[in-house]
């Protein structure tokens, strides 16, 4: 199909992108990489009036380490962090999620800012960042504001951004030594929306077992989801849970929609089957 | 700043870009996608669209170099952009051993997949030239055929990939 009639500008500064955005206000749509946005303009699911193109906003497309942080701004593509050396050391679960992402000509042009405010459940880069316990830093007229990557997710496809702002930059905290992450996913076929898919990030103790530990399923809900009950079985004993108990901990967990791939059973039993190896990996890393 | 107009479709804007060497200027209305310009503006039909929604990869084309979507990119975000297609890399010659192999291999039947999918293929021959059939697999899996269940069409790439190890 094609998209309904629409204007378009490219900006050329951040600035210039607030007056089109206060001119116009849910009128307007910010377009980045597009892979998700051109799309539904094309199956007439969204017609905005105006697209605001920021791709020529140079100065959002980097990868930088600044003190215990790895930062990243919101224009950078998926072909970008995925060859940066930056990201395979210091944030070694993005490195691992942006091959599940699509394919190499969609990686070649999404953003990692248009991933995280499109805010798709089922996307990988959303739930990574709750796992890494980012901050998403969104920008408006009146400033900056700095929002924890668990407190800017609010529902399907809904965030914390508020009108007339846009996300610029993502600071994630820098890997230590013993740090550990495993990004795993059920799809049908490579590149697919996973059915269940699991960011898993924590720090190995010294003497065995996890330390600190983030389990963070996508597919499974409206928004990337805490596994808690999970992690504290993880947390609270010297080895790894059993399957049974993973599988008791989703059923706590997890409330998993329904849809043609899967019901909620199935989601709980492949998110404890996902929680079981991605632990058995990171333990042995 | 510019201003909305009552009727945004009528604002066509003017694009200036390189498409396989040649530089082209044209008024484009802002909804048009990058393959419906190739086709329907500057005559290019080897850019196939498909499903329009960037899940197929018939529209395969190169864009400042890199392979994209040419569904899920607006004419006018290619403005001041350098585009190759089908047409364009195959007079160059750059991809003669992959076409001749896709013709060898029988990788080929209706050919609506096939120039997407040769343009996909040579951007991993030139990025991972020691590929093997899971990773080819893995590269091509954003390009859909259903003709000839994909086993050709791995082996023609590999053996391009061998030939040119070879030198």
């Amino acid at each position: 199909m094609k998209p309904a009639p629409f204007a378009y500008v490219r900006a050329q500064s951040v600035a210039e992108v607030f007056d089109h955005l206060e001119a116009h206000g849910d009128d307007a749509r910010l377009l980045a990489g597009g892979q998700s946005l051109i799309a539904t303009l094309a199956l007439r699911l969204s017609a905005p009036a105006l697209l605001v193109d920021i791709n020529s906003l140079a100065s959002l497309r980097f990868i930088e380490r600044r003190g215990e942080a790895v930062v990243i701004g919101a224009l950078t593509r998926y072909c970008d962090i995925e060859n940066d050396p930056i990201v395979a050391q210091f944030v070694p679960l993005l490195a691992q999620a942006i091959p599940h992402i699509a394919h190499p000509a969609i990686r070649n042009r999404g953003t990692i800012g248009g991933s995280l405010a499109f805010a798709d459940p089922a996307a990988e880069l959303p739930a990574c960042m709750v796992a890494l316990e980012a901050t998403l830093v969104v920008a408006g007229r009146a400033g900056e504001r700095r929002i924890a990557a668990d407190d800017f997710y609010q529902g399907m496809y809904a965030t914390a951004l508020g009108a007339g702002e846009m996300l610029v930059r993502i600071e994630i905290p820098a890997a230590r030594a013993n740090t550990r992450a495993r990004l795993m996913e059920f799809s049908r076929r490579h590149g697919d929306y996973a059915i269940v898919g699991l960011a898993a990030n924590g720090l190995l103790h010294p003497g065995g077992g996890f330390e600190e530990l983030h389990l963070v399923f996508f597919g499974c809900g409206e928004r990337p989801v805490r596994a808690a009950h999970a992690e504290a079985l993880v947390l609270g004993a010297p080895g790894l849970p059993s399957h049974a108990r993973l599988r008791e901990a989703m059923a706590a967990d997890l409330d998993p929609q329904s849809d043609l791939q899967a019901g909620p059973d199935t989601r709980r039993h492949l998110a404890a089957v996902l929680a079981g190896r991605a632990l058995a990996t990171m333990n042995r890393q | 700043m510019s201003t909305l107009t009552p009727n945004p479709a009528a604002r066509e804007v003017l694009i200036t870009l390189q498409v396989n060497g040649a530089t082209v200027t044209r008024a484009v209305e802002p909804r048009t996608h990058l393959t419906d310009f190739l086709r329907e503006d500057l005559g290019l039909t080897g850019s196939h669209v498909g499903c329009e929604h960037g899940v197929c990869g018939a529209c395969t084309v190169r864009l400042d170099g890199a392979i994209v979507r040419g569904c899920l990119v607006l004419a006018v975000q290619a403005d001041g952009a350098r585009v190759e297609t089908i047409e364009g890399v195959t007079a160059s010659g750059e991809i003669a051993d992959l076409q001749e192999a896709f013709v060898c291999r029988n990788a080929l039947q209706c050919g609506f997949c096939t120039p997407g999918m040769l343009i996909c293929a040579a951007e991993l021959l030139e990025k991972k030239p020691q590929a093997g059939r899971d990773e080819i697999r893995e590269f091509i899996s954003g390009n859909y055929c259903r003709c000839t269940g994909y086993e050709a069409i791995v082996d023609a790439i590999e053996t391009t990939a061998a030939g040119r190890r070879k030198g």
